[in-house]
């Protein structure tokens, strides 16, 4: 499946902006790119392995962190990740 | 340092986005490629405020909106350069929220302060730093070209 990478994270990710993975849920097509570009993994993840709040994983068009199950929703090679920051504030 | 380099048009249209959302904060997207020097921006998008319970004083890009501004940018051959957003009847100064709520390391953040409805200043901030832990802003020129 293709992992699109946003702007942020690309220098962590030897500047790619698309990483090819193969998994067999979302969970582990996370797995496979922080394998393979190990400096992902603190800007993804927090200390305790959960995926940062900040960190918005879709599916296609879905958020994953709504669907029924979540990061373990299986996956094919013809799926899409991205990975995309939040992007909020304001001035209080 | 870096500089962020507008055209007139891109400018005009931040700032008039500003106007007519007073006053709330609007927000937007800035789409471009980068140079050592800094970004050069090709487009601004507008997007909605998401923060619809205190547009006021926040804002916020949904992440489908975000997530389908990056995609017709990477259609483009472009890249999310950075956003904008306006502080209505305050500076144009990153705010504490600003600085906690900002992600997206080696991007942008422009903001208009809008006066009565009228926009006034415009600076940049380019959010620099290899981590969530030492992020930083960092004031940038705006160079306009037409």
């Amino acid at each position: 499946m293709k992992i699109f990478i946003p702007t942020p994270p690309r220098p962590f990710a030897g500047g790619l902006d698309t990483v090819e993975a193969t998994a067999a849920t979302v969970a582990g097509a996370l797995t496979a790119l922080t394998a393979a570009h190990a400096d992902l993994r603190k800007h993804l993840f927090t200390p305790e392995e959960k995926l940062r709040a900040f960190v918005n994983p879709y599916l296609s068009y879905e958020d994953v962190r709504y669907l029924p199950e979540e990061e373990a929703t299986a996956v094919t090679e013809k799926d899409t990740l991205t990975v995309i920051p939040s992007i909020a504030g304001g001035l209080a | 340092m870096t500089t962020l380099y507008l055209s007139r048009d891109v400018y005009k249209e931040i700032r008039a986005h500003g106007e007519s959302t007073y006053p709330h904060e609007c927000c937007g997207a800035l789409l471009g490629t980068r140079a050592e020097s800094g970004w050069h921006v090709a487009a601004s998008v507008a997007a909605g405020n998401a923060s619809t319970d205190s547009a006021h004083n926040r804002y916020r890009i949904s992440p489908l909106e975000l997530m389908k501004i990056e995609r017709a940018a990477r259609e483009q051959g472009l890249d999310i350069a950075g956003f904008y957003h306006s502080h209505p009847d305050h500076p144009a100064q990153w705010s504490e929220t600003d600085f906690n709520e900002a992600h997206w390391l080696g991007c942008s953040y422009v903001i208009t302060a809008i006066e009565n409805g009228h926009a006034t200043l415009t600076n940049s901030f380019a959010l620099i730093g290899a981590s969530e832990e030492t992020k930083r802003f960092e004031p940038e020129p705006i160079d306009l070209s037409d």
